[in-house]
């Protein structure tokens, strides 16, 4: 049975994109038949963050209206076998894309993959609420951060009462997955912790991703974080919410930079 | 040298708590409104319509305010009457 996964926040700049990239490779590098769809018509970057943005000739509107037929529009990850980029449209308007035309497209894609993860665009608009409309699953990406949690709260709020699920009477399965996050200054009381941020919200955990450099690094060279550094304390969390996704049960932890000698022996000073 | 030690000697408060402590008390306004139709929406368009029935309206002068404050919230319902509506309502009587 394909799932098709929304990856959203209310907020921009959380890591939606990133984390769309990431979970899509991670899944992909399990064996799973995994499709990324840009849902930010005007404003697309998965092409860019997943190093495809000059192989895009076709894209989510021009399925949406006909334009051009799905498997065109699909672009082949040139790492990874089961990996699909369907890309935004850069120079259409949000309204190009209706409910029929979005549910059309989404039907087939469940018809060819396993997974079908929508990367939300910020805000509560059209864009966001096209991505999860037919979403059966929700990462909801949260920053430790006091406008972060209330857009998340905000966007729980529209996936219990805006999805097809929700107006059928079922439930879209939610899960929180934290980025951003510094357990130093957690524990100095600098930043919301995971359980304030859990109590909050009441959702699930999926996953804690630590502030790193190695997130900047990948999309600067157009590959997802997973596979950019796969050993880096970010690529390990991401992999672990992947594993998570399918159903394997994965103690929680916030992976840790894995520091040389001298870095330790600097940190154990400074704190 | 334990945390508190620390903060107390840098002589910054932990902000965590509080940040908790606000976003809880906001979110537990903001889940109370959602899910309701707009009632400040509802009721203006109400309002339009009783009023038309007996003055001609320009419905963009019609506001309709809500203030709450600790004790009692005010309505607010602004309506801006043409002045010859008077002579309008004798013309159709």
């Amino acid at each position: 049975m394909a799932k098709v996964l929304v990856v959203t926040s209310g907020k921009g700049g959380v890591g939606k994109t990133t984390t769309t990239a990431a979970l899509g490779a991670a899944l992909a590098q399990r064996g799973e038949k995994v499709v990324v769809v840009d849902f930010d018509v005007g404003l697309r970057n998965l092409d860019l963050v997943m190093g495809a943005e000059r192989r895009v000739v076709f894209d989510l509107i021009n399925v949406v209206q006909g334009v051009a037929k799905l498997p065109q529009a699909l672009i082949k990850d040139k790492r990874l076998e089961n990996l699909w980029l369907l890309p935004a449209s850069q120079t259409r308007d949000k309204d190009a894309l209706t409910e029929e035309g979005v549910g059309k497209v989404i039907a087939d894609l469940r018809s060819r993959f396993d997974w079908v993860i929508c990367d939300s665009p910020a805000g509560i608009e059209r864009g966001a609420s096209m991505a999860m409309r037919f979403a059966d699953e929700a990462v909801i990406v949260t920053n430790p951060e006091v406008s972060s949690v209330r857009d998340s709260d905000r966007i729980i709020g529209m996936l219990d009462s805006k999805t097809v699920r929700a107006e059928k009477g079922e439930r879209v399965e939610k899960h929180i997955l934290i980025t951003r996050y510094d357990p130093s200054r957690a524990a100095r009381g600098e930043m919301l912790t995971i359980d304030d941020i859990l109590e909050i919200l009441a959702t699930p955990l999926l996953g804690i991703i630590p502030e790193s450099q190695d997130v900047l690094r990948a999309s600067n060279v157009g590959t997802p974080v997973t596979l950019s550094n796969a050993e880096g304390a970010p690529a390990r969390a991401y992999i672990d919410a992947a594993r998570r996704l399918c159903g394997e049960t994965v103690a929680m932890q916030v992976p840790a930079e894995r520091k040389g000698f001298m870095d330790r022996l600097l940190r154990r000073r400074a704190a | 040298m334990s945390m508190g030690l620390l903060r107390l000697l840098r002589g910054n408060k932990a902000s965590a708590p509080v940040a908790r402590e606000r976003l809880q008390i906001l979110l537990a306004h903001e889940r109370g409104l959602r899910g309701q139709p707009d009632l400040l929406g509802v009721l203006r368009e109400e309002i339009l319509a009783v009023v038309s029935r007996h003055v001609t309206l320009d419905p963009t002068k019609v506001i309709v305010r809500l203030e709450r404050g600790d004790e009692v919230s005010t309505l607010e319902v602004d309506i801006e009457v043409p002045n010859d509506f008077e002579r309008k309502r004798a013309a159709v009587g």
